[in-house]
């Protein structure tokens, strides 16, 4: 067998039929159908043309860019699959990007393994696929090699996909959950709680409605723009599961430091706010996707926030500082509250549960 | 946000707070019995104890004043037989048992319906109990079974939900029935030997339905001062400081604060509902505090067919709680969460062996997320240093 020529092998697989079934995770030529016609033409680039059951990448363009290499995974399993503001698709990028991204790291290449379970529209496949490439292009990743699976109904829901992703680190760049240190300023690139409000909205059993939109994005082009102006950034996380509450807990126990936050200084649309109010959820804890909880030394907290509300991704226009880093109680996060109290801020247990009365 | 945050204003807390401090400086002085000892108020409703915590209000008051968090949240006084008998209807092959979040995690003697649901078990985590309905709608070909619990808050929505399935005549739907009552625990509160209140607040949800009237007894016959109050961190400022004003003024009243909401006779069509539902039982068993004479509904002979207790097999054992736990003390406030001698070491929200541990509005759970007091710290701080 030859090896097909980069861009010139004649692409003839097309996919039957408008439901994915066991055949397409068989092996023969349903699957690679499904290959082909799906993920490769969409996701269009010349690693993926040929065809070979691993991506190769030139060290050169990786050490010509810094000095470490980052390495992340994450699976991506939300229900439902389409949500106001994105989908699964731009989820399994914008959130592997993320995770690269919050290191210092240039996001690069990204790996696809999916999971269908057999039923799936191909409609709604192609869809998820359209946005896992649009995603990609506006983070300047590609998708380089990837995986297949069909599996029985009920065996998973719809459809899972993991990513991985490397980037690369530049040498001058130390940011670490350990690195907090008295005196830094806490910062935010915008509202929080919205993709987890719009997940809530979406998944109908609340009967409530809203215009909530997921806040799912692609957040190295901010970080770029962030470290540029301040590259003396300490810690940086994106508040996922578990929101910022979550986070902060993490760097506040890393760093063996207390972090206090204001209540009033925490950017929260009133749509959010609302929904958390009539269902007894605390907002700290709902997770967001396109949201960085940064920690720089004082001194440079302005700089940071300017970086960030004037970049162009448009991505931070919303930035605030909400609260420092203090000397004592080590391990623990202090909110103090609107009105006028101090309570402490733990890390979740379980799942957020609406309170019953 | 509107018709919220004006109860939120910490300017006019601040206002509070300053005539609480004076009129706390006026009781002490005034008052020999406070010499050795704080004023203590009880926060029935386990609703109030989370607001106090999530604004951080107990600091704000003077030293002096204690609150004490009461019994008032459902999930937590749950024995744990009954969480048992939710495992076994939950476990049979038949049936969907529909139920809130926070009795999810709360332990039985086994296991919690969280582990069960784990375990094969058909658990549906609900957000009302209509929504269980239109489970039994969907499934006519399964057993549906609402876990209803909570005070008088709650029943009128389970009874109209058992009216309304009478009503479409759906024979698959059924409750199983853990309402308690208020008056009963107050009365067994205040009853207690080692109990010294100066004041309650009274749950406001609840009087909104039953009415100002059942909690007069509380100044009438026990002499002490009583507030009904709201769930905003300024109502609850401003019923204690009605309270703090009847002791100054040596006076004990039944008060409305939240007379926006509660009105003198309640709600009557809700009444009307639970009336028509529900039944009291002789006696109904509360975690960390016993059995309670009075202090629990069951559904009546008339709708016994949604009646989960009478429809299957329940094993009703009565498991006694751990020994090391000491939810009871903690209930009717003769010891602090954080003296508890299994709190925040065996005990944390997550393995909760005792119910206070378990709700967000149980008081030990509350202290461990929120509490923000010198002993808390360096207890969570030890926590970390261990980790």
């Amino acid at each position: 067998m030859t090896t097909p020529t980069p861009g010139l092998r004649k692409r003839s697989g097309k996919l039957k039929g408008d439901t994915i079934n066991m055949s397409h995770g068989g092996g023969g030529k349903a699957m690679r159908d499904l290959i082909e016609d799906v993920f490769i033409t969409a996701f269009d680039n010349a690693h993926l043309d040929l065809m070979e059951d691993q991506a190769r990448i030139d060290l050169a363009v990786l050490t010509a860019r810094g000095d470490r290499l980052a390495l992340t995974t994450d699976s991506y399993v939300v229900d439902p699959i389409f949500f106001p503001g994105g989908d699964i698709g731009k989820l399994s990028v914008c959130g592997t990007v993320n995770d690269l991204a919050v290191s210092g790291a240039v996001p690069l290449y990204l790996t696809c393994g999916v999971i269908i379970e057999e039923g799936l529209s191909v409609a709604d496949l192609r869809t998820i696929v359209k946005s896992m490439k649009e995603a990609a292009d506006r983070a300047g990743v590609k998708i380089i090699t990837g995986d297949t699976k069909v599996v029985d109904r009920g065996a998973c829901d719809k459809i899972f996909i993991n990513t991985a992703g490397v980037g690369v680190i530049q040498k001058n760049l130390h940011i670490d959950a350990g690195r907090a240190r008295p005196g830094d300023l806490i910062l935010i690139n915008g509202y929080i709680g919205d993709h987890g409000a719009a997940i809530l909205g979406a998944r109908g059993d609340l009967s409530i409605e809203n215009n909530i939109l997921s806040d799912c994005a692609p957040l190295n082009g901010l970080i770029s723009d962030l470290l540029a102006a301040c590259p003396d950034v300490h810690c940086m996380r994106d508040a996922t599961r578990g929101g910022i509450a979550s986070v902060l807990n993490e760097i506040a126990d890393s760093s063996n430091v207390c972090i206090k936050i204001k209540e009033t200084a925490i950017p929260i649309r009133p749509d959010v706010r609302g929904m958390c109010e009539i269902l007894g959820l605390d907002p700290l804890y709902l997770a967001n996707e396109g949201k960085i909880i940064i920690v720089v030394p004082g001194a440079q907290a302005d700089k940071a926030l300017q970086a960030l509300q004037k970049s162009s991704s448009q991505l931070g226009r919303e930035s605030a500082v909400i609260g420092e880093v203090k000397d004592g109680h080590e391990g623990i996060v202090i909110l103090q509250t609107a009105f006028g109290g101090e309570r402490i801020v733990d890390m979740l247990v379980g799942d957020q549960l609406p309170r019953i009365c | 946000m509107k018709y919220v945050d004006e109860f939120r204003d910490p300017v006019l807390a601040q206002k509070l707070i300053a005539e609480i401090e004076q009129l706390t400086a006026q009781i002490l002085k005034e008052n020999k019995r406070f010499a050795d000892r704080p004023i203590q108020l009880m926060e029935f409703c386990g609703g109030h104890t989370h607001t106090i915590f999530r604004y951080g209000i107990e600091q704000l008051l003077p030293k002096s004043i204690e609150l004490i968090h009461g019994p008032g949240c459902p999930v937590c006084v749950l024995p744990m037989g009954r969480v048992d008998d939710c495992v076994s209807l939950a476990e049979r092959p038949e049936v969907i048992f529909a139920t809130f979040g926070d009795a999810m995690r709360v332990p039985g003697s086994k296991k919690s319906l969280l582990q069960a649901k784990a375990d094969g078990a058909d658990v549906r985590m609900v957000y009302s109990p209509l929504d269980a309905l239109t489970l039994a709608r969907k499934h006519p070909d399964r057993e549906v079974i609402f876990f209803a619990l909570g005070f008088e808050t709650t029943m009128p929505s389970t009874a109209l939900t058992v009216l309304e399935a009478e009503r479409e005549g759906l024979d698959n739907f059924s409750l199983f029935c853990n309402h308690i009552t208020t008056v009963p625990i107050i009365k067994a509160i205040l009853d207690s030997p080692n109990m010294q209140l100066d004041g309650l607040l009274a749950p406001g949800h609840v009087s909104m339905v039953v009415g100002e009237a059942p909690f007069h007894f509380v100044a009438d016959t026990y002499k002490k001062p009583i507030v009904i109050t709201g769930f905003e961190p300024l109502d609850i400022v401003q019923s204690i400081w009605l309270l703090l004003r009847q002791l100054a003024q040596g006076q004990c009243l039944m008060e409305n604060q939240y007379a926006r909401i509660v009105t003198r006779d309640g709600n009557q069509p809700g009444l009307a509902a639970i009336a028509r539902v529900y039944q009291l039982r002789d006696f109904f068993e509360w975690r960390g505090l016993g059995s309670i004479e009075d202090s629990g509904v069951r559904i009546t002979d008339a709708y016994a067919r949604f009646d989960a207790e009478r429809k299957f097999p329940v094993p009703n054992v009565k498991i006694a709680d751990p020994s090391s736990c000491q939810c009871g003390e903690v209930l009717k406030g003769e010891i602090k969460p954080w003296q508890c001698k299994v709190f925040g070491s065996q005990c944390t929200p997550e393995t909760p062996m005792g119910a206070l541990m378990v709700s967000s509005e149980g008081a030990c759970a509350a202290y461990y997320n929120f509490g923000n007091l010198p002993e808390l710290m360096a207890l969570k701080e030890k926590a970390v240093v261990a980790k």
